[in-house]
């Protein structure tokens, strides 16, 4: 292993509701819903129909552009609606399950015995295709295309977010048949960053990998910041990114020939009673698990982390890419009375015009409230501070907004995900949607280049 | 509280559109979010936000102010009472430059928060908050005795040609205050400097003298002494200042740029909370310093050989330092960049009391002249950025 990146800009938010490391149990729902718009980038081709018999690894729908990436049923049972918005556009599938999680066949063998072409068809017959991302433009990857490298985040620096040490316990052997899985169908070498805190025994143990050991706050266990430290995108090249969990997921299904979509999430943030782990399926409805679990009325429910996670509501379903699913207050009624120059104790900062910098590790209630109002770019640096990359987010964010395609190229665009700006979004005075705009630059590049 | 919401909510209908009073939204719609942070939450995005907001941001600025106000206000009743040769007790000298000076504060803030609130209204904007900084700035940066009709056409002039006509808050690349101030300066020369305009004569209200000038007066600001060939500075009155006398600030000059010490506060508060760059206000000051030494060497007039420290002691100096090119927004935008642009400001403000002996005081024009140079040093740290990543693809 290569020496210890420290990461020194980031910022760890500390908020209140954090899980303890235990797993709470919790029936699984009858209601599965697979939204295509969590797989960013494909062009959706419906192939069910209200009242279809589906089984674990039915294909739902797959990519008008690449027919091979399949996204694939969560559930068995029946297709209970296929829900349209304007122009006919599927918003999500519903599936209600039989409770079997009976699945499509799947060849159990080992991926390194196997050609290539072997191991792709499995994993797109699966539905595995989908949960390859590729930089640039953060989007479902295109398997036609090879990548220079395989990128995997070993953990999760998001607040309130997963202990990978956790939740990746007794999976070594389905993990390394994922890696395997991988790295056939891509020739590339697999990167897996790993923290220095963290055990990490599981990807210590992992054979034909390359590990990075990252320290620091948060974004360091952001696939795009590790990407940037160890290797960086440049123009023209292809990563691939996939959460390690799925990384697992795949190799679960070569060891025991049986598609499984299930997961480890947790459950957190200030207003969940008992935060604590759960074994989920991706899709699934959250009803279960916050039924009497939630306190207060006024809450928002997200699927992800409070950073770039989305909203949902309490029957929701959970994210494709989720492994958390947080739970805060609302502060859309808080009247607060000339907030703006109070001492507002409770509340936290980054800046010292406020005094959470006092109170070193207490933990924080932060609901949805955005503190202000939009207005253009007034303080620098700020986005400096927590942006561990050596690209100019600011810059890059007005090449963004001015649709300059030169600028945003020439500024590291290829590097960049949403996700990485999430903290720029929450330190900003002026209160800038930086990841949407970052999402609508990578959207209007790929339709631009295409 | 609950009632003034209560009611808030009940007029808000008839400043929406349709309403009878729509034409007032922006005004309404200031002070609504003045008094209650806005309910408004996260959509998309981020769902948690930091609590800072720009009225945070800009709220503290005008705290920093505070101390030099107050001081500037009680320097104007010292000086009046002084050039008149009367003694008055400390609460009468406050009180008289309280009066002199509110007046300005109101002009300034009703004609620059007029334009903001006609702006925002027409653009359907919400206000924006940075004249608070601005308007709290001019007053501080005019000689006592500058009339407030002139005043007014300044802030006037420009609140719309340096900020409004490029977007408002956050799109200006000048200094809103600054410009104002180089308007008067150079539309009205006589009202804004020589030997008459730095020290308040005349009686206000019942209060303040109305007795002949002492021997001796001077209304010359010690830097306009020195421009006019003069070994040592005098006070309004004819006695010389040692450094400590120029700290704390009780000589004739620009309301709020006196006092070494007020302006320090200001500083420190500044900086604890990081509103204003530590690196662009340190490099001001390095520069200034260094700048100063090396016309020392040359010694050709009584400008270059004033000591290091009095250059920084004396004028506007400190207070450009601290409230003035700290500006975010006409700043540089990359970090390093912050060091040249303090440098620079610093250098070139005492190359210009230096070298012009029309302009005794070089801080005005040396903060405008890097404010428009700021985004060529974004540009060349921008661009080495871009060249770096070009060199990764060819390697």
């Amino acid at each position: 292993m290569s020496e210890t990146i420290k990461i020194k800009k980031g910022l760890d938010i500390n908020l209140k509701g954090k899980a303890s490391e235990v797993y709470a149990k919790a029936q699984l729902p009858e209601v599965f819903s697979v939204r295509p718009d969590d797989f960013h980038g494909i062009k959706p081709k419906t192939v069910v129909k209200e009242g279809d018999q589906v089984k674990v690894g039915s294909v739902l729908f797959y990519d008008k552009a690449n027919p091979d990436v399949k996204v694939v049923s969560p559930a068995s049972g029946e297709v209970i609606e296929v829900k349209r918005g304007e122009r006919r556009k599927v918003l999500n599938i519903l599936i209600k399950s039989d409770g079997e999680f009976t699945s499509e066949a799947f060849a159990k063998s080992k991926p390194s015995s196997m050609s290539k072409d072997q191991v792709k068809e499995a994993l797109s017959n699966a539905g595995f295709l989908a949960f390859i991302k590729q930089r640039p433009y953060d989007v479902v990857a295109n398997p036609n295309e090879a990548p220079k490298a395989i990128f995997i985040s070993g953990f999760d620096t998001a607040p309130l977010a997963p202990n990978y040490d956790f939740i990746m316990v007794g999976r070594e052997e389905e993990f390394q048949l994922g890696v395997d899985a991988l790295a056939a169908i891509s020739g590339a070498k697999v990167h897996i960053g790993i923290n220095i805190d963290n055990a990490s025994k599981l990807y210590k143990k992992s054979k034909g990998v390359e590990l990075h050991e990252f320290q620091g706050p948060h974004p360091a266990g952001n696939v795009g910041v590790q990407i940037h430290h160890v290797d960086p995108i440049n123009k023209g090249e292809i990563v691939w990114t996939i959460n390690a969990q799925d990384v697992a997921m795949i190799g679960k299904a070569f060891m025991t020939g049986a598609i499984d979509y299930s997961r480890s999430i947790v459950l957190a943030g200030s207003s969940v009673k008992a935060p604590a782990y759960y074994k989920m399926v991706y899709g699934a409805s959250i009803a279960n698990i916050v039924a009497n679990n939630i306190e207060g009325d006024n809450v928002r429910y997200i699927s992800g982390n409070p950073l770039t996670g989305t909203q949902i509501e309490a029957d929701g379903f959970l994210g494709a890419f989720d492994s958390q699913v947080t739970v805060i207050p609302e502060g859309d009624k808080n009247n607060e009375f000339l907030g703006w120059i109070m001492p507002r104790l409770n509340k936290f900062s980054v800046s010292h015009s406020y005094f959470s910098w006092l109170f070193g590790s207490k933990e924080y209630e932060i609901d949805t409230n955005l503190n202000g109002g939009e207005r253009a770019f007034i303080m620098s640096g700020e986005y400096d501070k927590v942006f561990p990359m050596d690209i100019y987010p600011e810059f890059l964010v007005k090449a963004i907004l001015a649709k300059d395609i030169d600028k945003m190229e020439q500024l590291g665009i290829y590097e960049v995900a949403p996700e990485d700006f999430a903290l720029c979004e929450f330190v900003c005075t002026s209160k800038i949607e930086t990841q949407r705009i970052v999402r609508e630059g990578l959207d209007f590049l790929r339709k631009e280049l295409a | 509280m609950k009632a003034l919401r209560n009611f808030l909510d009940k007029v808000k209908p008839s400043f929406e559109e349709g309403g009878e009073f729509h034409a007032f939204r922006s005004v309404f719609d200031g002070f609504e979010t003045f008094l209650f942070v806005p309910n408004t939450t996260a959509k998309r995005g981020s769902h948690i936000h930091d609590c800072i907001d720009s009225k945070r941001a800009m709220s503290m600025v005008v705290i920093a102010l505070i101390p030099a106000l107050l001081f500037g206000m009680y320097n104007v009743g010292f000086q009046h009472y002084l050039v008149h040769g009367e003694d008055a007790s400390f609460f009468a000298m406050f009180l008289y430059g309280f009066l002199a000076v509110l007046p300005k504060i109101v002009v300034s803030y009703l004609v620059g928060l007029g334009i903001e609130f006609v702006v925002a209204q027409w653009r359907g904007e919400e206000i924006q908050e940075g004249f608070l900084v601005s308007g709290m700035l001019i007053p501080m940066i005019v000689p006592v005795e500058c009339p407030l009709w002139i005043l007014a056409v300044a802030t006037a002039f420009a609140v719309i040609f340096a900020k409004e006509v490029f977007g408002g808050t956050g799109y200006n690349f000048l200094n809103v205050a600054l410009v104002t101030r180089a308007f008067l300066f150079f539309a009205y020369p006589t009202k804004m400097s020589g030997d008459a305009v730095w020290v308040s004569k005349n009686a206000m209200c019942c209060l303040g003298s109305e007795n002949a000038l002492v021997d001796g007066f001077t209304g010359a600001t010690p830097l306009g002494q020195v421009a006019t060939g003069a070994s040592t500075v005098t006070d309004a009155i004819g006695s010389s200042m040692s450094p400590m006398d120029m700290i704390i600030g009780l000589y004739p000059g620009s309301i709020g740029e006196t006092s070494v010490i007020a302006i320090a506060i200001g500083a420190i508060i500044l900086l604890w909370t990081g509103i204003a760059s530590w690196k662009t206000m340190l490099s001001v000051f390095v520069g200034g310093a260094l700048t100063a030494l090396m016309f020392n060497q040359i010694g050709a007039n009584e400008v270059m050989n004033m000591p290091w420290y009095e250059h920084i002691f004396l004028g506007g100096f400190c207070f450009g330092a601290v409230f003035m090119a700290t500006d975010p927004v006409t700043s540089p935008r990359v970090e390093c960049g912050k060091y040249i642009y303090g440098f620079l400001i610093g250098f070139v403000a005492i190359v210009i009391r230096c070298l012009n002996p029309g302009y005794p005081e070089g801080m005005m024009l040396a903060i405008l002249l890097m404010n428009i140079f700021a985004a060529v040093i974004d540009w060349c740290f921008v661009q080495h950025n871009i060249s770096k990543r070009l060199k990764r693809v060819n390697n």
